[in-house]
């Protein structure tokens, strides 16, 4: 519980109330949380010939090894809760809604490809398309400078279809049906290729995307954001430009999908043009919803949560396979309709009953902790 | 394809849109009734169909028998989804709101595909006979069908809102929820009925698709499309529904032929309503025939 603020919390200057970290501990819980985390691959790496008959590792450093396909959630949980943290400052920081997510993220994943392509070092190839996936968001945010609410939804709607539709006709862009491949990113004497190595690029873009996502909050622009979410009318009347904000809040969404987008692609070493359909935009808002609107660790939960479900589904299906309900049902045939319902579910349940997410339960248990046992 | 193909794709046009006309109208209910965008309009037709479809070949009943059964069925699922779902986040910012109805779309399109299967299933034959003559085309009674049964809806939508006790009630509700409290009109009935005519519309619309097409998730699609005729029109104007669902409909059409024959661009005619949709709410969002919302503080 390092993140409990001290009794007496005495904020004496505007400074101390914008820190992000209240008390020393907490600063040194997030370090100390990304530290275990870059050790998590360690026993893999370096270990990585000694491997057991069985695939796994042997001894102490064994029991630390969370396996290749762990270690493939997390990259997932990494770039996912980029992509939602993303959606998170337009949808949660600045009101405004967007259906057309995944599209943007798919922008970003060809772009890094097709960069890549033509000569670009992959880690100058992802900020590169997220820049340009930036500029695609501006032009489908256009609309958003006049519009909000459900009128923006709609258009985002219409974004999504169009952009996939684009996906299918470029061929010089994406490759066509056949996909585009793509490759690791490397520098000169490290090639980042597997899980274990791939996941510190993820990490460190991790690192460095919520911490700029947390200190543009604190500033001029992002508190502006807040108060255009919270009553534009007034944010208009205190000297906001409604049109620049909105449209600003568009293109760091797009540029933060762009980015993991471009994650997503050199994980996977290749992109088809099927994988960013309205299903997964509407993950994205799922993640967003789940994980707490206008939360910043809140993306990362719901990425989590997200990633979660569907191996939670696909655990209990197999816990029920060849039983009486299995057979029933036909689970096992149709777990991806299972999971298509799960989050449909999932989503409707957390806006009916937890509609803060998972972020304001975190704050709930922590002041359940902090308060025992005199909660009351 | 040649000018003469121009005629029947235009009738098609306006077969096709006259449909969305209707859907978009459902569509367009729910929204001044209750102030809520419903994104699973499309999931009604999907249910409508499959239930529909379920009875005539499962239970074997004739059509008309169970195309009864299917509307009694979508009043009963419009009312437990309004009453289940929709009620407890009345109150709830719009975000909320939307992002239920889509997540009640996935939860209907994922339930319909594991209940019935992924592959469109034709309905039995409703005509005994294949085409009917036309003013010289050739036309499936089908379509007929389909035309008059939009027509009928249309008329019963502009004699409910006109004449009847609900109708009145209903606009009332929309026009100012605390003034129509007041003067006795229940507003929970009222947000429960306009959930239950939009199912009950969407899904004899869903049954017309099912019946032309083959049943299958594709139908959730005519939910989407109902967008841009909703935008066109103005989303609370059921005269810029059908509208805007009849001008989408012959678009599509004409922007199919016109990419068959001179842009050859192809996929034309699913997504031009798209590109209609972006530019209209570019120049006038509120749409042809929409109020325009005026905030005062």
């Amino acid at each position: 519980m390092v993140a409990l603020t001290p009794a007496g919390d005495f904020r004496a200057s505007y400074r101390q109330d914008m820190t992000l970290f209240p008390t020393r501990n907490s600063r040194r819980g997030v370090w100390l949380g990304v530290l275990l985390l870059a050790l998590l691959p360690l026993p893999a790496l370096l270990l990585g010939d000694v491997v057991d008959e069985d695939g796994t590792l042997g001894g102490l450093l064994g029991a630390l090894d969370i396996g290749r396909y762990g270690m493939g959630l997390l990259i997932q949980i990494g770039f996912l809760g980029i992509a939602a943290l993303g959606l998170n400052i337009l949808v949660g920081f600045t009101g405004q809604i967007s259906i057309g997510h995944a599209a943007f993220f798919g922008v970003g994943a060809f772009a890094s490809a097709w960069l890549h392509e033509h000569g670009v070092p992959v880690f100058l190839a992802m900020p590169l398309a997220g820049l340009l996936t930036a500029a695609v968001g501006l032009v489908f945010g256009l609309p958003a400078t006049r519009l909000k609410g459900l009128y923006l939804a709609i258009a985002t709607l219409a974004a999504q279809f169009i952009i996939e539709d684009f996906f299918a006709r470029a061929q010089w862009f994406t490759g066509g049906v056949a996909g585009r491949m793509t490759e690791p990113p490397s520098l000169p004497g490290i090639r980042f290729d597997g899980e274990e190595a791939y996941f510190y690029v993820v990490l460190g873009a991790v690192v460095i995307m919520f911490a700029a996502a947390a200190n543009l909050m604190r500033t001029r622009d992002g508190r502006a954001l807040v108060a255009v979410r919270d009553h534009y009318l007034s944010a208009e009347m205190m000297g906001i430009n409604l049109a620049y904000y909105r449209t600003l809040s568009f293109g760091i969404a797009s540029f933060y999908a762009g980015v993991a987008g471009a994650l997503y692609a050199h994980h996977l070493q290749f992109v088809s043009v099927e994988a960013f359909n309205i299903l997964f935009s509407i993950q994205f808002l799922g993640m967003v919803i789940i994980g707490g609107l206008g939360s910043i660790s809140g993306s990362l939960m719901g990425a989590a949560f997200m990633v979660a479900l569907p191996e939670l589904v696909q655990a209990g299906a197999d816990a029920l396979a060849n039983g009486p309900l299995d057979h029933a049902l036909k689970l096992g045939a149709n777990i991806s309709f299972l999971r298509e319902m799960v989050i449909g579910a999932t989503i409707v349940l957390f806006l009916i009953f937890e509609p803060d997410g998972l972020a304001h339960r975190w704050r709930l248990i922590k002041a359940y902790w902090k308060l025992y046992p005199y909660s009351h | 394809m040649s000018e003469s193909l121009l005629l029947p794709l235009l009738l098609n046009g306006l077969i096709v849109g006259a449909l969305y006309g209707v859907i978009a109208m459902s569509f367009v209910l729910i929204f001044k009734a209750s102030q809520v965008v419903n994104f699973a309009q499309g999931e009604f037709l999907l249910v409508g169909a499959w239930v529909c479809w379920y009875f005539l070949t499962t239970w074997q009943l004739p059509f008309v028998l169970g195309f009864l059964f299917t509307l009694v069925f979508m009043t009963v699922f419009g009312i437990i989804i309004q009453v289940v779902v929709l009620r407890p986040l009345i109150g709830e910012p719009i975000i909320s709101v939307i992002m239920a109805t889509i997540g009640l779309g996935i939860f209907f399109q994922a339930l319909m595909k594991w209940m019935f299967g992924v592959f469109a299933q034709p309905f039995p034959p409703i005509f005994p006979v294949e085409r009917v003559n036309l003013l010289g085309l050739e036309v499936q009674p089908v379509y007929l069908l389909s035309l008059v049964m939009s027509g009928f809806i249309m008329a019963a939508f502009g004699w409910f809102f006109a004449k009847s006790k609900y109708g009145l009630a209903m606009r009332a509700t929309a026009f100012d929820q605390q003034v129509a409290q007041s003067l006795g009109i229940s507003i929970s009935k009222v947000f429960a009925m306009a959930w239950a005519i939009a199912a009950v519309v969407s899904g004899v619309a869903g049954v017309i698709v099912g019946v032309v097409n083959g049943v299958s998730s594709a139908l959730s699609f005519y939910g989407i499309k109902v967008f841009p005729a909703v935008i066109l029109g103005g989303l609370d104007s059921i005269l810029g529904a059908i509208i805007g669902g009849l001008v989408i409909g012959v678009l599509e059409n004409l922007a199919q032929y016109l990419d068959a024959e001179y842009l050859k661009i192809g996929n034309m005619y699913a997504i031009a309503p798209f590109y209609v949709l972006i530019i209209v709410l570019l120049i006038k969002p509120y749409g042809l025939f929409g109020t325009k919302n005026i905030e005062r503080v």
